[in-house]
Parts: structure tokens; C-alpha cells; sequence
């Protein structure tokens, strides 16, 4: 018996790592008519689901996923949240098809190219 | 016998015939080298060309890293094999951590496609001994991810250890400056344009030398470049060292 647990991965940019795409950002908001907004950083933030023996056991993909994937280590930094037990809606297709999963390319084709 | 050299195709490489051509004007054999396959066909060195390897998503090149190729390609240049990586290719070599430092997105967030000037800021490496004298370069960058980013440290170690490869130059060949200098494309600090590894067999650089080896093209300066490197590669595998011709499991 397996548990989906859906978790969420915010990955921003380390402090003292120039963004500027937040600088952009920030650049904007005199346009707003918005004063006293400073600082602006702008980073990623990535949804999934793991089916998993226990929630222990998918916050460790979860863990190896955020350092070797989803975030450059030496650019970026990243916090896992719970967002509880996975439904249906999270997504636009069932958990049951794989979709998710980076490894589902892998095999087919090879050599196609040689 | 003519040495035979892998280009790399990802889905999204839209450089690699350029980096054809420019193997076959410096005297090579390119053998394309398909994103799934594990082997690399027993090439002398390898070479990973422009483009938007898995369509950038995520990180430029991240996703690329995690293929059956570059798995391959990370234990031929473990090996000593030559490894050069151009453009996005360089982005690829960094996030496989074959290369020290990352790509930011270009400082002045544009992305920027003209010709710039680099100089080799050393002429005794497999991809530059053929240029024979420090001067500027002229070859195009078109990228939205090039400002060469490490951490002041490493940037030290870098250059102490002589593993800052290229440089953006103006055209009397003096250092380019920061992002509010023209010369220097995408804001990378110290104006760096390239990387070598520790070991001195892979590296990267920004700008394209491969669309710059023919006076029809605009410019012949990156010739030296290819041409160092496929000479490097003949020398390598008359010494005895080759890909292996199927590497891991496919």
C-alpha cells in the first residue's frame, strides 16, 4: 500500500546571486504608481505528486529531486512544502499515467541517430 | 585517416549543423551522436553544440545532463576525453558539473544575438595551441543565458589554476568590463567568455567559433578554435586514446 503525498518545491535565487528578472520586475512598479516595494526576487515553484511507502520516504525523492534537478546548487536555493494527501485535481492528468516522471523517456530510440 | 568527431544532437539543438561544417572545414569527420544512444561510437572527442537542448525548460541544459549521451560523454571526459561545449552546450557541461560556474540569464535580460570579440587568455590547451598569438577574436553569442556566474572564490581558483579559457575583449584586445560594457554581451563576471576544467580536457565558451570559420560567413576567427581542437583530438587518439565504443548500458 502506497501513499501520494503532493508537495510543492519553491526554488529562488540565492542571496547575493543578481536576478534580473526581479530587478525587471521591480523596474516596473513605478509604472504602478507603487512605492515601498524593494527587494524583488523571482524564482520557480514546482508541484508533484509521490506515491511513496510513507511520507518520510517521499520527502527523500522529493529532497533528491530539489538538489539534483530542480535547483542549480550553486545559484539556487529551494524549501519542500507538504501540501497534503494527493487528489485527483491536482493535476490535468490522472497520477496512475506516468506523466510526471522524467524518466519515462528513457530507452526508446536508441541509436536512432548513429 | 581523417578523425572522427561526435557533435551531439539533443531535441532542440538547432547548431549542430554549423558545428558539422565546421569539423568538415578543419579537416574532420562528424559523426552525429543521437541524444538516446549510450554509445559514442568510439569518436576521438566530442562536441556539444548550440541550441535549446529539451527546449531549455527548467534550467538550460539541466534536463539534457540526465541523458543517455551525456551520461557517456561525463566518462569519456572523466577518461581524458576532449569535450567541447558551445553555447548551449556550455550550459549543459555546467549543470553536468563538468564544468565549474553556471549561466544566468543575461544581466540586461534581453537576449543577445550579434558578433562579439573574445581573446584565449591561454594558447597552450587543446582548444586554442593553433591560434598562436593572444589577439581579439570576432564571432557572433546569440543566447538569453550567458552571464558566466561562480562565487568569488572560485572565480580566484579559476583564474590562478588557468581555467579562465576565454575572455570578452574589446577589439584592441584589452578586458572587456561589466554589464554597462558593450563588449561584454550578457554581464559575466570578469568578462569571462570560457572555461577549461581542472584537468584541461573539457571546455566551454559562450560565443559561436563554429558559425566563424569561413571569411564567407563573416568571419574565419573561430577556425582556430576547431581546428586546435581537431588536431588536439588526431593527437589523442594516434597516442592511444578513443571513446570506448558502447559506455555503460543502454
Amino acid at each position: 500500500m502506497t501513499l501520494g503525498v503532493r508537495f510543492a518545491v519553491n526554488v529562488s535565487p540565492k542571496p547575493g546571486i543578481l536576478d534580473p528578472q526581479g530587478r525587471a520586475v521591480e523596474g516596473s512598479l513605478g509604472h504602478l504608481g507603487i512605492a515601498g516595494v524593494s527587494a524583488v526576487r523571482v524564482g520557480r515553484r514546482v508541484e508533484l505528486t509521490v506515491e511513496a511507502a510513507d511520507e518520510t520516504a517521499a520527502r527523500a525523492v522529493v529532497e533528491r529531486l530539489a538538489a539534483e534537478l530542480l535547483s542549480n546548487p550553486l545559484i539556487e536555493a529551494y524549501e519542500i512544502e507538504v501540501l497534503g494527501a494527493a487528489s485527483s485535481t491536482d493535476s490535468e492528468r490522472a497520477p496512475s499515467d506516468g506523466g510526471a516522471g522524467a524518466g519515462a523517456r528513457a530507452g526508446a530510440g536508441a541509436g536512432a541517430g548513429a | 585517416m581523417t578523425v572522427r568527431i561526435g557533435v551531439v544532437v539533443f531535441p532542440g539543438s538547432n547548431r549542430d549543423i554549423d558545428a558539422v561544417n565546421a569539423l568538415e572545414v578543419a579537416g574532420a569527420e562528424p559523426v552525429i551522436l543521437w541524444h538516446e544512444q549510450a554509445s559514442l561510437d568510439g569518436v576521438a572527442a566530442v562536441l556539444i553544440p548550440g541550441g535549446f537542448a529539451y527546449g531549455d525548460y527548467l534550467r538550460a541544459g539541466v534536463i539534457a545532463r540526465f541523458s543517455p549521451v551525456m551520461r557517456s560523454v561525463a566518462a569519456f571526459a572523466d577518461d581524458g576525453g576532449l569535450v567541447l561545449g558551445i553555447c548551449n552546450g556550455f550550459q549543459v557541461l555546467t549543470e553536468a558539473h563538468l564544468l565549474p560556474g553556471a549561466l544566468l540569464r543575461n544581466r540586461g535580460l534581453r537576449f543577445v544575438s550579434r558578433e562579439v570579440e573574445i581573446a584565449a587568455e591561454r594558447l597552450d590547451t587543446p582548444f586554442t595551441h593553433l591560434l598562436g598569438e593572444r589577439r581579439a577574436l570576432r564571432m557572433p553569442v546569440a543566447h538569453g543565458e550567458g552571464a558566466f556566474h561562480a562565487d568569488a572564490a572560485t572565480l580566484d581558483e579559476l583564474e590562478a589554476n588557468g581555467q579562465v579559457l576565454f575572455r570578452y575583449v574589446h577589439d584592441d584586445g584589452s578586458r572587456a568590463g561589466g554589464e554597462d560594457d558593450r563588449a561584454n554581451p550578457n554581464g559575466s563576471l570578469r568578462a569571462i567568455a570560457g572555461v577549461l576544467n581542472a584537468a584541461g580536457n573539457v571546455a566551454g565558451l559562450m560565443p559561436h567559433p563554429e558559425t566563424a570559420v569561413e571569411a564567407v560567413l563573416g568571419s574565419d576567427d573561430g577556425l582556430g578554435i576547431i581546428a586546435s581542437f581537431v588536431a588536439s583530438a588526431a593527437e589523442r587518439e594516434r597516442a592511444g586514446g578513443r571513446a570506448a565504443v558502447a559506455v555503460g548500458a543502454r
